[in-house]
């Protein structure tokens, strides 16, 4: 902005740089104490004042793991991964068609039907969460992670057709034209033409559906039980955990937000325009 | 139609009509794609929404199934009646209202900082993000146990070398608790979005106004701020949408207590606690109508953003 930069100018600058730093720092400081933690032994983690140069351990992670007693993460980890990629792959196979119909060769008053697919996005988990676990018990299906799945899959479904029209609105019209006149057939068009625009597009989509399901909290607690409890549901299990257990609560919580992290990271301004509904770009 | 109707047609583009088979055909060729995941869709949220709608004029109590009957609006009547229901109705305004006018307010003066260049903003930026990464239930526990606690918690910990006093924050200030770890969570939210909307900003038309001398506080208030306008909307209306449903932060950080449930845990445990069926439908179809008040601002919004958008395409 400023590029014959007075004086002032530049330390307001630099004020305001090492401002950003530490609102950066404040912000992170609860992740990093969190993973310090969870390398300290549960005495030296339930301390007063808090001690930061406590000898560090891999205890807490082998009492979340299971060899410290208590029920064994594991189950609930297979869980969370089966039901966030299957329904992530679901979605996929749902919204891509759709969104081809939306963007390439729009079908008629295709904004409305675009517009349906967001509403049901604001339809609270709440308002139909009854009728489901009801017909999940009379049909048996309650402690089922294929249910899960297709809950997973229509919690997803709007923001993946939203985020992937915009996505396939931006391959040329012009040039999937000019293969279609050079005698391309539709399969082809879509791997050589559509498939190399879109598939950044594509990629950050199903990160998101694959955070939001890995995330999902509300629905895997009523529905699950003992077979197919996920990982936030296993995490709940710490809530009334006191004292003893801070380094373990620390542990949990860290490996089970890490696939999150490492995908949130990735695609950082995906993430942005795929929660903003590809409104911002 | 016939061949030799068609066949000329072949040959001279005519405008396609509804009535013949061919075009119909072809318009549900353009159709056809779009509609397994509509049907998906109707189906797995529409149909149990009416569902709970019909259950919400029904009085029924699982444990007591033989005793279901129609009640009209009675279940609403009870539901806006009962001082808890009542109450968790507020809650829920008052935590939705809070954090994201909070994390808004946090959010717009951190995309701020990050839209200048300095030393490590990279860094900075995703220091800043990690916070929304963390999964739900994670980030309510370690804001329970790890901060909160009254003990070894961090908060107090570092109270601890100032001196000051050690409050037990969540028995003290339930509300207020749950919400610092909400706000903590939805700011990067916010400072992500309004970032976006920062970056698309004319700098030509700025640079103008800094020739012709306005002052930076000139610069935000009349160029910066009505152009972030509609992006503060989309973040506070996407940001409420989600923030009406929390159920995560209350039900680990309070599980409710201490005047803390808001609708969504209150649904939740007036039938999983307390097998209320036909109560927790009247109060679900109350959150919808709360939330399609939200949600009819929310898709103007988006869809103003959305036509502008297209306009430039």
């Amino acid at each position: 902005m400023s590029t014959s930069t007075a004086t002032p100018v530049r330390r307001k600058g630099l004020g305001l740089g090492l401002l950003a730093w530490l609102a950066g720092i404040v912000f992170f400081l609860p992740i990093a104490w969190m993973a310090l933690t969870s390398f300290h032994s549960e005495s030296d983690a339930a301390t007063n004042p808090p001690s930061f140069a406590a000898p560090l351990t891999l205890d807490g992670y082998r009492d979340f793991f299971g060899t410290g007693g208590g029920a064994s993460p594991w189950p609930s980890l297979i869980n969370s991964t089966v039901a966030s990629l299957t329904s992530t792959l679901l979605v996929l196979v749902l919204a891509l068609p759709a969104a081809y119909a939306l963007s390439i060769r729009p079908v008629k008053k295709w904004t409305d039907v675009l517009f349906f697919f967001l509403s049901t996005k604001m339809l609270p988990v709440v308002a139909g969460l009854l009728p489901i676990y009801l017909f999940a018990k009379n049909t048996g299906m309650l402690d089922n992670i294929w249910l899960l799945v297709i809950l997973y899959t229509s919690m997803n479904l709007p923001i993946a057709v939203w985020m992937m029209q915009s996505f396939l609105a931006e391959v040329p019209v012009a040039v999937i034209e000019a293969a279609r006149v050079d005698g391309a057939k539709l399969p082809t068009i879509l791997a050589r033409v559509v498939a190399p625009i879109a598939l950044p597009g594509i990629a950050a989509t199903a990160l998101i559906c694959f955070i939001f399901s890995w995330n999902e909290l509300l629905f895997a607690r009523v529905l699950t039980g003992v077979v197919a409890e996920t990982a936030p549901v296993f995490l709940t299990g710490f809530i009334t955990s006191q004292g003893l257990f801070l380094a373990k609560v620390c542990a949990a919580s860290l490996v089970i937000s890490l696939p999150v992290l490492a995908a949130g990271f990735a695609a950082q301004d995906k993430l942005v325009q795929g929660l903003s509904l590809g409104a911002v770009k | 139609m016939t061949a030799t109707t068609a066949a000329p047609r072949a040959a001279t583009p005519v405008p396609t009509r509804q009535n013949q088979p061919s075009a119909r055909l072809r318009a549900w060729a353009t159709r056809a794609p779009l509609l397994p995941a509509l049907i998906f869709m109707i189906a797995v949220t529409q149909l149990p929404f009416v569902a709970t709608l019909v259950i919400s004029f029904f009085d029924w109590n699982a444990l007591y199934p033989k005793a279901r009957k129609f009640t009209g609006f009675g279940n609403y009547q009870q539901v806006l009646s009962d001082a808890d229901l009542r109450h968790s109705v507020w809650t829920t305004i008052l935590l939705t209202a809070a954090v994201v006018l909070a994390s808004l307010v946090l959010g717009l003066g951190l995309a701020l900082l990050l839209d200048r260049k300095f030393r490590g903003r990279g860094v900075v930026r995703t220091l800043l993000i990690a916070p929304f990464l963390v999964v739900p239930v994670a980030a309510a526990l370690l804001w329970k146990h790890v901060l909160y606690n009254p003990e070894y918690g961090l908060l107090n910990g570092l109270l601890h070398y100032v001196g000051g006093p050690q409050p037990d924050w969540i028995s003290n200030t339930p509300l207020l608790a749950v919400e610092a770890s909400l706000i903590w969570q939805w700011t990067p939210f916010m400072m992500l979005i309004l970032l976006a909307g920062l970056q698309s900003r004319d700098s030509q038309q700025m640079e103008a106004a800094r020739v012709d001398g306005a002052s930076d506080w000139q610069i935000f208030r009349h160029l910066t701020l009505p152009h972030l306008r509609r992006y503060l909307e989309l973040g506070g209306l996407l940001g409420s949408i989600y923030i009406v449903q929390n159920f995560d932060a209350v039900f680990t950080i309070t599980s409710g207590g201490l005047g803390t449930a808001n609708l969504p845990y209150t649904v939740y445990q007036s039938f999983y606690q307390a097998h209320e069926n036909g109560l927790a439908s009247a109060a679900g179809v109350l959150v919808v109508i709360g939330s399609i008040v939200i949600a009819t601002f929310a898709l103007r919004v988006v869809s103003s953003l959305f036509r502008e958008e297209v306009g430039r395409a």
